[in-house]
């Protein structure tokens, strides 16, 4: 399954598309897709240049935690640096 | 130091408001991103993993005090209370907001500062000694010549859109600590036979997935022609380098391409052609920059303080302090101090907004007001009287900047990796961490002697993996990471490029496998050599076997 990532437009910060349509910054409350769903979300998510900017899929499990080839670099993104706990989202600011 | 004058400030200023318009229109829609992207990267701002990261130019890496707060107080102000001083002499803000940067320039500009070909394909920041004007090993100060390139290269119309992006660094010592050889052109100040001072200019030299050390191309170009010869060799690079392939895009593809006697001579024919038409600097206008580096006021001293006698005698940390992490100065009174920005466990360059106070503030009472950003992602104080080294040590030590360990196993360069990047494909800085946690002991650090471990998370090779006395590139195996060991690279006037040990290691095994390589060092060392002599001496061998028996 996929989800749409990219980086908020006015502060760099990593967002996920909801279900209601907005980015979140919870990766587990992202919207899912599948096959040819995930590339039309993402080109209309693509299009709101305003809020977002590089926008891209990424590969989700049912519980919507980073899965694939980028899980670990995903996770990252996801949480924070692993060397830094005090930042990012990992850090519950 | 170099101060800005009218054109400088007004440049500057008129960069910053431009980019203020630019970052307006992006967010109002004006601008896609695509048609932003180059404009921000042409002002230092890059999109990593987590956020927007701004690299802020520090040429040749000296800053003033005043410059040193004032990082200190952007990164409060604008990001999460810390820089990351790359190994480029530059420092780099990790979570800054778009809305805010335009703002963060101002306060830059404010202390002469800014973020201008910090990325793109032109010349980037020039890079130098870090002991410049302060080392008696050097034949002439190689800062007045940063300075003339920084000032030639700055919006150079020509050289804005080059095949890829062009680095020069210079050294006027011996003992080469800005890396020249791996440089697209590293220029070396020395005085020849003859007694004159020039430049030796060697290019096509750098890292990254194509490492090479570079090649001799001018054994002695005069002072006087320095910008000249420089702007032949970009000239031929610009017309003769690849556009359809950035991977063979850097000046060093084009130089083994053509082959170094081939290239010599389009430089040569080019040179002839330009230089006596009005590039090269005046004598009255490198005299007036050559001012701005003169000396500063020195006080006559005694070579030997009583003071710091007495403080080394009975203190056994701050005399180990001094001898790892001073140098000579070449005024008799006073010392170079390097400020480690390794302590054990720590993220290699970070520095916190209270910690570029400390160092603001311990510079300007203790070193003439200068501060040195190094290569070797380290800080350095020039100047400072050798009595007062005690109470700058106990300034240092009270910011948590008096870990004692510059050269040694534990002052590991490493790429912010995938912690931060968005190119790399693995982590770096937990490896060093865990590698300067595991040889935590400083009196076997000490005992080991110098050793230089690199550490890369792709290979872009920011890290420097390639000129490691041990090198570790990450890579990423179907989503793992994996590390590559290289042995026997340098990056100083020995140059070489390591050697792949073998297979891919895990995370875990890679601290185990420095371990076993400083083992086989151990065993084997012959009088005062350097774990990079013994490999030198041996070969890969013993290392290799060491490294892969039974594992």
């Amino acid at each position: 399954m996929k989800a749409v990532t990219g980086n908020r437009l006015g502060d760099g910060a990593v967002v996920y598309l909801g279900d209601d349509d907005r980015w979140t910054t919870d990766l587990a409350a992202a919207a899912r897709f599948e096959g040819d769903d995930a590339k039309s979300v993402l080109a209309a998510a693509q299009a709101r240049v305003k809020e977002i900017t590089d926008a891209y899929l990424i590969e989700v499990d049912g519980a919507g935690a980073p899965a694939g080839r980028e899980a670990l670099r995903e996770t990252i993104r996801k949480s924070g640096p692993t060397v830094r706990l005090d930042l990012g989202y990992q850090a519950g600011a | 130091m170099y101060r800005y004058d009218e054109f400088d400030a007004t440049l500057v200023a008129e960069r910053v408001s431009q980019f203020r318009g630019q970052v307006e229109r992006r967010l109002a829609g004006d601008l896609t991103e695509d048609q932003f992207k180059p404009l921000r990267l042409m002002n230092g701002l890059y999109l990593q993993l987590h956020a927007y990261m701004l690299r802020v130019a520090v040429p040749y890496g000296a800053m003033s005090s005043k410059q040193m707060r004032r990082l200190g107080e952007v990164a409060r102000k604008y990001d999460r209370g810390y820089g990351h001083f790359t190994t480029r002499q530059n420092i780099q803000y990790n979570w800054p907001a778009l809305v805010d940067v335009p703002d963060l320039l101002d306060d830059l500009a404010d202390v002469e500062m800014h973020a201008i070909q910090t990325s793109g394909n032109c010349i980037r920041n020039v890079t130098s000694d870090q002991y410049a004007g302060a080392t008696a090993e050097e034949v002439e100060d190689p800062r007045p010549y940063c300075e003339m390139i920084r000032q030639w290269s700055t919006f150079h119309p020509e050289f804005s859109f080059l095949p890829r992006k062009f680095k020069i660094a210079i050294t006027a010592a011996e003992h080469d600590r800005a890396a020249v050889k791996v440089h697209d052109i590293g220029l070396r100040l020395y005085k020849n036979d003859e007694g004159e001072i020039g430049f030796e200019v060697i290019v096509g030299g750098g890292l990254g997935r194509t490492p090479y050390v570079g090649h001799t191309i001018r054994k002695f170009l005069p002072k006087k022609y320095l910008l000249s010869y420089l702007e032949a060799i970009l000239r031929v690079y610009n017309l003769e380098g690849r556009r359809d392939n950035m991977y063979k895009a850097r000046i060093k593809i084009l130089v083994n391409a053509e082959g170094i006697e081939k290239f010599a001579e389009m430089v040569e024919a080019e040179w002839a052609q330009i230089k006596d038409s009005g590039i090269d600097l005046p004598r009255e206008e490198m005299e007036r920059i050559n001012a701005y580096f003169a000396p500063p006021a020195f006080e006559k001293l005694p070579d030997q303080s009583e003071a710091l006698e007495e403080k080394r005698a009975s203190d056994k940390d701050f005399a180990r302090w001094l001898r790892l992490n001073t140098v000579g100065h070449k005024t008799p009174g006073y010392a170079i101090v390097n400020i480690s920005l390794k302590p054990i466990g720590g993220v290699p360059g970070d520095i916190s907004d209270v910690q570029m106070e400390a160092v603001a503030d311990i510079a300007q009472a203790y070193s003439l007001d200068e501060v040195r950003a190094t290569h070797e992602q380290n800080l350095v104080l020039p100047h400072v009287k050798k009595d007062d080294l005690y109470a700058v040590y106990s300034d240092l030590e009270k910011a948590d900047l008096a870990t004692a360990n510059i050269g040694l196993v534990s002052d590991i360069i490493a790429c912010p990796g995938l912690d931060y990047c968005s190119l790399a494909n693995a982590r770096s800085i937990p490896i060093a961490q865990r590698i300067s946690e595991r040889f935590a002991d400083i009196d076997a650090q000490e005992e080991l002697g110098e050793l230089k471990i690199k550490i890369s998370g792709c290979i872009n090779a920011c890290g420097h993996h390639h000129v490691g006395h041990i090198g570790i590139l990450g890579v990423d195996k179907k989503g793992e990471e994996f590390y590559q060991v290289t042995l026997g690279g340098s990056g100083a006037e020995d140059a070489s490029l390591g050697e792949i040990a073998g297979r891919g290691l895990s995370s875990e095994q890679v601290v185990d496998a420095v371990e076993k390589l400083v083992g086989v060092y151990r065993e084997h060392r012959q009088d005062k050599e350097r774990f990079l002599d013994t490999y030198r001496r041996l070969g890969a061998e013993p290392f290799k076997e060491a490294l892969y028996e039974a594992a």
